[in-house]
């Protein structure tokens, strides 16, 4: 499940969509998205991993982007 | 918070420290030093940050709180923007130059290669991506190779922390917690 939050790719629903949420409109996560996962059956430690693991996903795809934006002007890794 | 865990789920070492931090700043723990100090061996970005906010850089110490604040503005995360707002203000002690870059990057009294950096960040922050060209604008105004670089990882640093503050929904603390915080974060950083 992390890895999935992680590619923010293959994750089984409801965690799916709220790792979607997570990595590209964080702001609009409600409480009742975190109900959602919670009646789904995860524990409050689980539900942690998940958002971090998401968060730390969506940052890492921009930080590759922009550095490889950055190799193709500058011809450097 | 969201997660009851992140208030009260702490092992005794980090309650001790909330304790300690309540006594001498006289201030309630704010919210992102809980969620620093919950389960450190899972995530543990304060070295991270650290190093892109405190590490050696042709970017100033002020300038790169600019970026996180800006960044956080971008991503419309009040708990961060108000800390990052008060944290540069302080590094500058130029309050109105903040200010003034939050409601409009074009018109701020910025020199232009940070102008140009913040633009570059705020449209990966916002898109997800950047493309050659807005490299390249960055690098046409004056931005160094390096500074990209080192710009990249504040932005890397805070797209991670402003998902968390929003999605566990930091409280935004109230003004004299937040200027004591940021007096915290320019003397002693991130660690």
């Amino acid at each position: 499940m992390r890895r999935a939050a992680f590619d923010n790719k293959g994750a089984a629903e409801p965690v799916g969509t709220f790792v979607d949420k997570v990595a590209r409109h964080a702001r609009t996560v409600t409480d009742a998205d975190i109900s959602t996962l919670r009646k789904a059956g995860l524990s409050e430690d689980q539900i942690y991993e998940v958002v971090v693991c998401a968060a730390i996903g969506q940052a890492t795809r921009q930080y590759r982007n922009a550095l490889a934006a950055l190799s193709a002007v500058t011809g450097r890794n | 918070m969201r997660l009851a865990i992140l208030d009260h789920g702490h092992g005794l070492r980090a309650k001790a420290i909330f304790v300690l931090i309540r006594v001498f700043s006289g201030h309630p723990v704010v919210d992102a030093v809980k969620l620093a100090l919950y389960r450190p061996d899972f995530y543990r970005a304060g070295g991270l940050t650290q190093k892109a906010m405190r590490g050696p850089s042709e970017w100033s110490v002020a300038d790169r709180e600019l970026m996180a604040a800006y960044v956080s503005k971008i991503n419309e995360t009040e708990f961060c923007i108000a800390a990052h707002t008060a944290t540069s203000a302080l590094a500058y002690n130029d309050g109105a130059k903040v200010s003034a870059t939050l409601a409009d990057l074009e018109t701020a009294p910025l020199a232009e290669p940070l102008r140009a950096t913040l633009r570059m960040l705020g449209k990966l922050t916002r898109e997800n991506k950047v493309d050659a060209d807005d490299i390249s604008k960055v690098l046409a105004a004056g931005g160094s190779e390096q500074q990209i670089k080192d710009a990249l990882a504040v932005a890397f640093a805070f797209n991670v922390t402003d998902r968390l503050a929003d999605v566990f929904d930091f409280a935004v603390d109230d003004l004299g917690a937040i200027n004591a915080g940021a007096k915290y974060l320019l003397q002693r950083g991130y660690r």
